[in-house]
């Protein structure tokens, strides 16, 4: 292949056979710094075979893919996290550090290592290749974006570059798929031990700098100019005046479509799930098994799988804001604004998103490399009004707020009431995180870091992969947890069973649950009946509509007005307003508890998160119930 | 406001008068011909403006993340674009660009480049 040459260290014909070579595959890690282009090579090398998960106990995502080699042997690729260097100080180069070393329990120790650098940048880069080679594994240099190298007239003499670093060196463009055969090569091949001519003292940063330095003049490497039309848009980008009016148009761009599109792509999600739920009810003999199944099983996966429009989109948004490198505009111009509540400028977009919906909004937390940060992100962000709690607002307010103008044609009283819940969710969050990060979240003085990568086309390929990808973690995790709790609920509603038949709803186990708390919810002004429809919006919030019409008897859908004037039965006009409040602050959705589980790794945020919230329900329904009078 | 902003200028202004002139004179009849060495941060670059980078009062770690991404005594960094109203900065390190928020970029501390000229303060 052209741009890559042949090093002597690297014969083709010396390659070793493994054992049963069908089945036999060796561990490969791959690193490299954040913004080197490591995850579009991982994903050229392995296409469609890649697996998602957590590294066992840390909530560092682990990416491993299986690389199918010419020759048919199958070789086992591990995405390790990007890293600027191995001494292993946050989480992310504590994984690096572990798996490369065969420290972490459960990832078997790699045989080798294909370490990926940028070759515009290749001084600094370099740094990272130190501790790498010291490591004194099989290693592969690769230094990628071959093709801007090029095109900005940089020059690196890769010969005499593997030379110094007594590795293998291979020029790469993950993008373009250039020289991406030398790396089947090394794998395929018999993969030498490094033998370096010199290594610094890994843990002076100044001498690793120096001896990238050398390095690099012994490889007669030129450095690219640098590279224009990143300056040139970033004039306008980071323009004092253009620049926030982009970052708007973006904004408003992005919150417009994931409501505009995802509607009614969500209602024909929905339409898929009930209409395959009354064929598979059509097959099975009426029963227990047929409404476990439709109730239970239907309903409840459904429930989760209605949120994929709005999570495939949102993903498809932000993967090309990351992918193109305007995330880190955006982050840069959001910064400000943020940091007055403590927080900084990645949560932005995520918190924006959570005005769609909390769950996509949580995942896409991923790009916020502060873990503090993060897990503050992650907590306030269910209080934005998500499109969940709008057809519970818009029942409420429209059965007990008279639908009068209150500045003239612009805004009506229910218009006000539905806005003042958005601000309430808005101040609420705003409040909890200056509570959360001046408190047991607090960063301390850690400087706030963000590097603005070169912009570049997205690729679909990339785009696609990323898709794929969150849409598998989002349907196995969470869906196994709403599946088990769907089957619960279930449960409490159709038992106990009399005479093949499911009780009523009052003396089902569930409205025995609702009656027994009953006690807990007069004081907010609710009666059993709501509190029925408040344990099954659990499940997830507009669940509660299905429920009381199922309790009041009736159709929701066929008959709102029906439901409307049930409600004014069951709830006085404080009870409405504590019922709003309690929506604004609750934390029902368990699609959202599973999701903050699976990025938190574990169940301590989500039960402090749940906790806190239905406290601050409870709370604020009560002074809600008080305040407006009985 | 306006008054405000006058009366906080005249008081550091004063400041800088008060304590013992001559001491003042004296530093500068030494090094008359390098004002631009007077000790400097990040944070008094403008944007195009370069200076050489002499040392960062951080804690260790964080100095280290800080050299990782190419902030080591003795490099050049210049002053790019920033988010509107200056915080956080754009600087320009060894090929890279990395913003910075103002409290960071203070405890950067910088020579300014021979190359500029005496007198930054009036953009021309």
């Amino acid at each position: 292949m052209s741009g890559c040459s042949d090093c002597s260290s690297c014969n083709p014909a010396t390659v070793v056979e493994f054992p049963g070579s069908q089945t036999a595959s060796k561990a490969v890690a791959v690193i490299g710094p954040p913004n080197s282009g490591k995850t579009t090579l991982f994903n050229r090398l392995t296409g469609l075979h890649q697996k998602v998960a957590n590294f066992p106990g840390v909530t560092v995502e682990q990416h491993t893919g299986i690389a199918m080699l010419p020759d048919g042997r199958a070789v086992q690729l591990i995405d390790l996290p990007g890293v600027y260097s191995l001494s292993p100080r946050s989480e992310d180069e504590q994984v690096a550090h572990d798996v490369l070393t065969g420290q972490r329990a459960g990832v078997a120790k790699p045989e080798a290592i294909l370490l990926v650098l940028d070759s515009t940048n290749m001084g600094r880069h370099l740094m990272l290749a130190a501790p790498i080679l010291a490591l004194g594994l099989p290693t592969l240099v690769i230094l990628n974006m071959a093709d801007d190298l090029q095109n900005r007239g940089g020059r690196v003499d890769l010969e005499k570059l593997s030379v110094e670093l007594g590795a293998p060196v291979a020029l790469v463009s993950a993008r373009r798929g250039q020289g991406v055969d030398r790396v089947f090569e090394f794998l395929a091949g018999a993969m030498p031990k490094p033998v370096p001519k010199e290594l610094p003292i890994l843990q002076d940063v100044p001498k690793c700098r120096q001896w990238a330095g050398h390095v690099g003049r012994q490889a007669s490497y030129h450095a690219p100019a640098p590279p224009k039309w990143t300056r040139r848009l970033d004039a306008v980008f980071l323009h004092p005046v253009a620049g926030p009016l982009l970052f708007l148009a973006v904004v408003v761009a992005i919150f417009q479509t994931i409501f505009t599109v995802a509607a009614p792509s969500q209602t024909a999600v929905d339409w898929l799930i009930e209409h395959s739920g009354k064929l598979v009810a059509s097959v099975l003999p009426a029963g227990l098994i047929k409404s476990l199944l439709t109730d239970g099983v239907w309903k409840g996966v459904g429930s989760v799988i209605v949120f994929l429009p709005q999570i495939l989109l949102l993903f498809l948004f932000i993967g090309i804001l990351e992918d193109s490198g305007y995330l880190a505009r955006a982050a840069l111009i959001a910064d400000r604004t943020m940091a007055k509540v403590g927080l900084q400028g990645k949560s932005f977009i995520p918190l924006l998103s959570a005005y769609a919906c909390a769950v996509p909004a949580i995942m896409s937390t991923r790009t916020i490399e502060n873990k503090r940060d993060r897990i503050a992100t992650i907590l306030i962000a269910p209080f934005m009004t998500c499109s969940a709690r709008f057809p519970v607002y818009l029942l409420v307010i429209a059965a007990f707020i008279p639908n009068r103008p209150l500045l003239g044609s612009f805004l009506s009283t229910g218009a006000a009431a539905m806005l003042g819940l958005y601000v309430l969710g808005f101040l609420v969050a705003v409040i909890t995180a200056r509570v959360l990060k001046s408190s047991i979240l607090k960063s301390g003085r850690t400087p706030f870091l963000l590097e603005m990568p070169s912009y570049r086309w997205p690729t679909l390929t990339s785009l696609g992969l990323r898709l794929l990808d969150r849409t598998k973690v989002f349907l196995v995790r969470a869906g196994t947890i709403i599946l088990l709790v769907s089957v619960l609920l279930w449960g409490a509603l159709n038992l106990p069973y009399t005479n093949g038949h499911p009780p009523e709803i009052a003396s089902s186990l569930a409205g025995t649950i609702g009656r027994t708390i009953e006690p807990v919810i007069r004081p907010l002004g609710f009666n059993w009946k709501i509190g029925i429809g408040l344990l099954t919006a659990v499940f997830s919030r507009e669940t509660i509509i299905a429920t009381l019409g199922t309790i009041y008897g009736m159709d929701p859908e066929a008959n709102k007005e029906g439901l409307q004037a049930a409600l004014h039965h069951d709830l006085s006009l404080g009870g409405a307003f504590a019922l709003l409040v309690f929506f604004a602050f609750a934390m029902q959705c368990i699609s959202t508890i599973a999701v903050v589980r699976r990025e938190t790794g574990g169940w301590k945020w989500p039960i402090l998160q749940f906790s806190y919230m239905s406290v601050l329900a409870y709370a604020g329904a009560f002074a809600a119930y008080h305040l407006i009078g009985r | 406001m306006g008054s405000k902003k006058r009366k906080k200028a005249r008081s550091s202004l004063d400041k800088d008068f008060r304590p013992a002139h001559t001491e003042i004179e004296m530093q500068l009849s030494v090094n008359c011909d390098l004002p631009e060495t007077l000790p400097a941060s990040l944070v008094d670059l403008r944007q195009g403006d370069a200076a050489i980078l002499e040392g960062i009062d951080l804690p260790t770690e964080d100095a280290r993340r800080l050299m990782e991404l190419g902030f080591l005594p003795g490099m050049q960094i210049t002053a790019g674009r920033s988010a509107p109203g200056g915080d956080p900065q754009v600087f320009q390190v060894d090929g890279s660009e990395i913003a910075l928020r103002r409290e960071t970029a203070r405890r950067l501390k910088v020579r300014r480049k021979k190359t500029v000229k005496p007198d930054p303060k009036p953009r021309a």
